[in-house]
């Protein structure tokens, strides 16, 4: 387990979180984006909110159609079935990919609590998590799609 | 074993058909299954109909569930099913709390069938 203010670690900590979550829960394993600029269009954005020791944000955004093909596969229904599941099923993937990633980090457990999951639907919105630091940010694709994960905190 | 009537108690309407197909998988033969949306429609639901077990998420609006476990143990209903907690949160104290009150057995979000097998069949296989 990493030490919570290790915060070089947070990066590939927060890839492989996310990584147990789409392979448990969707079936699936997330790869590397081929082009780091490989930024999704941001359809559907769900957030996590993260309070206590550390607090912040936890995003992910991705494509609708990629967030469509996720609520089929956690359901195991077709993609037609799963439309109106889409915002339920992005919503609680961020929320375990936020309660994946704070698993891993030694000594949070009791000391860091999340909120209910909220999305966005649209792109055109400018988002501000009064973060001291840059974001840790990752972007992998998911059956052809790039997803990218963000994690905005401040001490 | 027996079928089983379960009551799944989830904000998430996703997670609830999670949790029933993961029942399902691993193996156990479910008669009927009710939903909840949070604590307080639980309590609504054990109220009026018999159920052999509950999965109840923690982190949730209107009643969560550790406040949900809590009024569980003063509902006055003929038999007590098993309440094992399905949850995001890792933290230990939530545990203690909801094990303390009377939930048998803790799940962590993401969670496989496999472990849902060697949570939930030990307490349906108990004679109460």
């Amino acid at each position: 387990m990493t030490q919570s203010n290790d915060r070089a670690s947070w990066q590939p900590l927060l890839e492989l979180a996310a990584g147990e979550v789409f392979e448990i829960m969707v079936g699936c394993k997330l790869g590397p984006a081929a082009n780091p600029d490989d930024a999704p269009s941001s359809d559907l954005t769900a957030m996590v909110g993260l309070a206590g020791q550390l607090c912040g944000v936890l995003s992910i955004r991705c494509s609708t159609q990629a967030a469509i093909l996720m609520a089929s596969k956690m359901l195991g229904v077709d993609t037609d079935q799963a439309n109106s599941q889409v915002w339920d099923a992005v919503g609680e993937i961020c929320n375990m990919i936020a309660g994946n990633f704070k698993s891993k980090l030694a000594g949070l457990g009791d000391h860091c609590m999340l909120s209910v999951p909220t999305v966005i639907r649209g792109s055109d919105y400018t988002f501000r998590a009064l973060s001291d630091s840059g974001p840790v940010e990752a972007i992998l694709m998911f059956e052809g799609s790039p997803i990218q994960l963000s994690l905005e905190v401040h001490s | 074993m027996n079928k089983v009537r379960a009551l799944i108690v989830d904000d998430s309407s996703v997670m609830r058909k999670i949790v029933e197909r993961s029942l399902r998988q691993a193996g156990i033969d479910l008669s009927q299954v009710l939903e909840a949306s949070n604590g307080a429609e639980a309590l609504g639901v054990v109220r009026d109909n018999p159920v052999e077990l509950i999965l109840c998420d923690i982190n949730m609006p209107v009643m969560d569930g550790l406040e949900f476990v809590r009024q569980m143990q003063a509902l006055d209903i003929p038999k007590r099913p098993p309440i094992v907690m399905i949850t995001t949160e890792g933290s230990e104290s939530h545990v203690v709390e909801a094990l303390s009150h009377g939930a048998r057995g803790y799940i962590r979000k993401p969670f496989t069938p496999d472990q849902v097998r060697e949570h939930v069949i030990p307490l349906l296989e108990q004679k109460p």
